[in-house]
């Protein structure tokens, strides 16, 4: 029997070990990762930490869903990957052979050789033993710092303060998650922070992390000279490809796994998916690295049709993704640049007595919607698939707004007062069309029946 | 993977702040002024203290929620709930459980310890403290029943104000709260009240019109409808009314919304479990095995009283109160009114929130959810729509469904929800962080997808 050996218990592994025993049962399937025993959704530490929930939720599948689906799981690292004899080493000296391999190793934190970077209570949030490193560092701590105003930044404030620590956040940047987020959004946002009493500092970077003569932290300085004193730091300035393991293989790699459209490496039978993975020649519009969970599993789906014999190619639909920061969701479909392209034209609306707003960039030309930005509302992703796919412009889709309304029901509508600000705006005489159950429905059955 | 390492002991902890711990002062002085009295205490002026009790219940906890939801921007507030050993089930928890289940036991079968005076002896301990409301209603002492109605409705009051303060920025919350606090102050509590006080003679039948049957099991037994059918107009409105409701109006409700028009918006067990027994709804089993379970049990149930009633209803029509030969009473009702109605409903169903979930009975017992469940699961425009490929498989909606539905199984893979269980609180949405629930009465054509597509790629369909 074959055997498919795929190391990382992620989504992007889990993804495609499900999708190939779907359609195969006949190989072998092995699951390798020295992180947990069953796959968890990595999305839900914070959950954990905060005591919305325990570890045994964040499992997406019951234990006993593994050996139902002959998939073997082996909680172990690996810490050598020899291609030639198609041989896997782990931390224990023992040996597997594998017919295909399949990499997706995730990443891990980025740390920027900062001096006192490895004090106690200087950590990153990435693994489950980074959760538990955390729950340890914090224990009796009165102030924090985090660095890197990212996804995983503002998560480790939440987190944080939901243990009535206070935090000081440095943000390298002018604004929060400046790098994806316009100047009104990131605004929005660190309202929003502050309002839960964190001390947000932007334009700050940090200089290094000062010993307290233990080994442990005891503040840390900023490169503009100012010393805050504390007894953790967060380090949540990004990620990157966790293949240091793969160092002396002869598998080809630059910042992750390089790989082809069909995630096939350099190396016959090998191929890598999800964070870890490097496109060659990214998908038009795309990045060569995708860190997110919905790509992950993308991967994963894609790859299982390779592998049982169907070769297929990447090609990801319009880009989708969310978030939360504290209090306020976040979904966004198209992917928007963080400042607008020249061919770019802008929509912002934002209610004034809330936290919601809505972006829109659309093709100044033609009024073909690009990408669009929700705060505090919610959207019907497959609306947004269609629209984005058939190049609708952003007029059809500000009238059809209701259709897309996924917020629950009795809450307030904005559709009007969208539309009225696009309206003023734009000087049309726009409105919204009552939302259509016959319209949502037919969507989706072209959508299934694509 | 062990986690008891995360915070047993918060070192953390949320400080009370001079507002809030007057708040619990006052709530606490209420409750203790009803522990004195189930001790038999005499208390002085038992009018005074029992609106020293019932309003101090009421305005101490809504100053403590309104001090701590208030002070904090709107959100979901699960923080440390695992921690809390009141919540988690820890000692506190336990504690809460025994003394529950305590009361209920006293409630059904030793209602002398709560000081119900027998045989025309004058009401003692908690049953004469409110005797005076009971007075006011009906001129006439009050029973351990008059006890139990008014705690609760109070319960569901104060806890309500505390749910929607709690969830001030869901609107679907508030509305439907403000609808189960109101259901139960005037259809379950207020006018029967009134209405019993009004005909003090009559002999007594279920004037709530809410409360029907198969919950509602003791309907069809002679004495009830012997007193609905010697009361008159109104007695036969209620029987009217009361099979109408079971026959029309809950299967056309059913359809058109789902069976949370009745669980969570206007059934009074309802309203309890999703008021008083909100902190306790994340500890449902998820397990498939717990699935099964539920499934072979509510039908029994429903199965149970169908077969309770037909016998009950033939002894009555045939005037021998008798079934098969067998004494309908004896055999019949009076094991469903001890296993189903006391045991089942009162004492694990309510006994038990604090160690097995809010909603025990609603999930396991009921056998009008049995009823509307079948509804709900083949014929209605209620789902729970997922939306697209935006789940990340977090695991809060799982988690804080009091059904005990594993919604993230069929939201990971881009699949609606529809369940017989589901009760339509909405938590689950409400806590969703991607927003990926929705609760929604739509055609019902393309409501069960069975095979859901995952969207978000194009290179291949796959099919879940
Ligand atoms: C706190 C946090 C919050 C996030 N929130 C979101 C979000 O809201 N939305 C979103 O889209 N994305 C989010 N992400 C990103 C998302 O979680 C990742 O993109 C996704 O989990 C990557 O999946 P993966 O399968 O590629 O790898 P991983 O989930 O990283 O899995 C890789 C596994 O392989 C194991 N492994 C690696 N090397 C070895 C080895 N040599 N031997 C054995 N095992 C090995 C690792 O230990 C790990 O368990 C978040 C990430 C974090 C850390
Ligand atoms: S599925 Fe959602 S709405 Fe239904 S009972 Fe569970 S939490 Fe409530
Ligand atoms: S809460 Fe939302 S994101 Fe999390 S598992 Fe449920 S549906 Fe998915």
């Amino acid at each position: 029997m074959q055997h498919i050996a795929i190391i990382g218990n992620g989504i992007s592994g889990v993804t495609c070990a499900r999708y190939i025993r779907k359609q195969n049962s006949d190989v072998k399937i092995s699951i390798i990762s020295g992180e947990t025993s069953h796959f968890f959704s990595r999305t839900a530490l914070m959950y954990i930490y905060m005591g919305h929930m325990k570890f045994e939720h964040t499992k997406p599948y019951e234990d006993s869903f593994w050996k139902k689906n002959g998939i073997e799981l082996i909680h172990k690292y690996v810490t050598k990957v020899d291609t030639d004899n198609k041989s896997l080493l782990f931390e224990d000296d023992i040996n597997l052979n594998y017919d295909k391999l399949i990499l997706a190793c995730g990443s891990k934190s980025n740390f920027f050789g900062w001096e006192g970077q490895d004090l106690k209570g200087v950590q990153g949030l990435y693994s489950f033993q980074d959760l538990q490193e955390m729950e340890n560092n914090t224990t009796n701590v009165q102030h924090a710092v985090i660095v890197g105003g990212g996804l995983i930044g503002i998560e480790m404030a939440e987190m944080l303060r939901s243990r009535n620590i206070d935090v000081t956040f440095l943000v390298r940047e002018g604004g929060f998650w400046r790098n994806v987020l316009a100047e009104q959004e990131a605004k929005l946002i660190e309202r929003h922070i502050k309002e839960h009493h964190v001390e947000l500092l932007m334009n700050t970077e940090l200089d290094k992390i000062v010993d307290d003569g233990t080994g442990a932290v005891k503040s840390v300085i900023t490169k503009d000279g100012k010393e805050i004193p504390c007894r953790f730091v967060g380090i949540t300035a990004g990620v990157s490809p966790n293949i240091s393991f793969l160092k002396d293989s002869k598998i080809e790699t630059n910042r992750g796994i390089l790989i082809n459209e069909y995630f096939e490496t350099n190396t016959a039978d090998v191929y890598a998916i999800g964070d870890c993975a490097e496109f060659n020649t990214p998908v038009e519009g795309r990045r060569p690295l995708e860190q997110v969970w919905y790509t992950g599993r993308m991967h994963g789906q894609t790859l299982a049709q390779t592998i049982c014999g169907t070769k297929t190619a990447y090609k990801p639909g319009p880009w989708f993704n969310s978030a939360k920061f504290f209090d306020i969701e976040y979904q966004n479909y198209g992917m928007i640049p963080a400042d607008p392209a020249p061919n770019h034209e802008v929509f912002y609306w934002e209610d004034t007595t809330s936290k919601i707003a809505l972006r829109a960039n659309f093709d100044k030309a033609s009024k073909k919607l690009i990408g669009l930005n929700v705060f505090g509302l919610r959207l019907r992703h497959e609306l947004f698939d269609t629209w984005l796919k058939k190049g609708t412009s952003v007029e059809e889709v500000l009238v059809h707004l209701p259709d897309a309304n996924f917020d629950p029901e009795f809450y307030k509508h904005y559709e009007l007062d969208i539309i009225n600000a696009y309206n003023q705006q734009y000087g049309t005489n726009l409105a919204p069309k009552k939302k259509s159950w016959k319209r949502i429905l037919n969507n989706l059955k072209k959508l299934q029946n694509a | 993977m062990p986690d008891t390492d995360f915070s047993i002991a918060q070192p953390h902890p949320n400080k009370t702040d001079a507002v809030q711990k007057l708040g619990l002062a006052i709530a606490g002085i209420g409750v203790l002024i009803l522990f004195l009295a189930i001790a038999q205490i005499e208390l002085p002026d038992s009018g005074l203290m029992l609106w020293l009790s019932l309003g101090g219940i009421f305005i101490g906890t809504v100053i403590y929620a309104v001090r701590t939801y208030l002070t904090q921007p709107a959100g979901i507030k699960n923080n440390g709930v695992w921690f809390n050993s009141m919540t988690n089930r820890g000692a506190l928890g336990w504690i809460a459980g025994i003394i529950l289940t305590a009361f209920y036991v006293q409630l059904y079968w030793y209602p002398e310890y709560l000081g119900l005076g027998s045989d025309g002896a004058s009401n003692k301990g908690i049953v004469a403290l409110f005797d005076p409301l009971s007075k006011f209603f009906s001129g006439k002492p009050a029973s351990q029943w008059f006890v139990y109605g008014t705690l609760y409705t109070v319960a569901i009051l104060t806890l309500g104000i505390k749910f929607m303060l709690k969830y001030r920025h869901n609107r679907y919350q508030l509305i439907r709260t403000v609808v189960v606090m109101i259901s139960q102050l005037f259809l379950a509590y207020l006018i029967p009240e009134i209405l019993n006080g009004l005909n003090t003679e009559a002999a007594y039948y279920n004037k709530d019109i809410k409360y029907f049957w198969p919950l509602n099991y003791y309907f069809f037994e002679d004495w009830s409808l012997d007193a609905m059918r010697a009361n008159g107009a109104l007695g036969m409105s209620y029987l009217i009314w009361g099979i109408g409701m079971f026959t029309v109006i809950t299967p056309f409700l059913s359809y058109f919304f789902g069976k949370r028009w009745y669980c969570s918006w206007v059934c009074g067990c309802g309203g309890l479990a999703e008021t008083a027994g909100d902190p306790y709804r994340h500890l449902s089993s998820k397990k498939v095995s717990a699935w099964k379970i539920e499934r072979y049990l509510i039908h029994a149930v429903l199965v149970f009283v169908t077969i309770m009633t037909i016998a009950v209803l033939y002894g009555y029509l045939s005037g021998t109160g008798k079934f098969l030969g067998l004494d309908t009473y004896k055999y019949f009702s009076r094991p469903y009114g001890f296993l189903i109605g006391a045991i089942f409903s009162g004492i694990i169903g309510v006994g038990f929130y604090p160690l097995m979930g809010n909603r025990v009975w609603c999930r396991f017992g009921c056998p009008l959810a049995a009823y509307m469940g079948i509804f709900q699961r083949f014929k209605s425009k209620f789902r729970i729509t997922t939306n697209g490929g935006q789940c990340i498989s977090c695991g809060n909606c799982s988690t804080y469904c009091e059904q005990g539905i594993d919604v993230r199984w069929y939201a990971q893979r881009g699949q609606n929800i529809v369940r017989s269980s589901c009760v339509g609180c909405g938590i689950c949405s409400a806590v969703c962080p991607r927003g990926v629930l929705k609760l929604e009465n739509g055609p019902e054509e393309g409501r069960i997808n069975e095979n859901p597509i995952q969207i978000g790629n194009d290179g291949i369909k796959v099919n879940n």
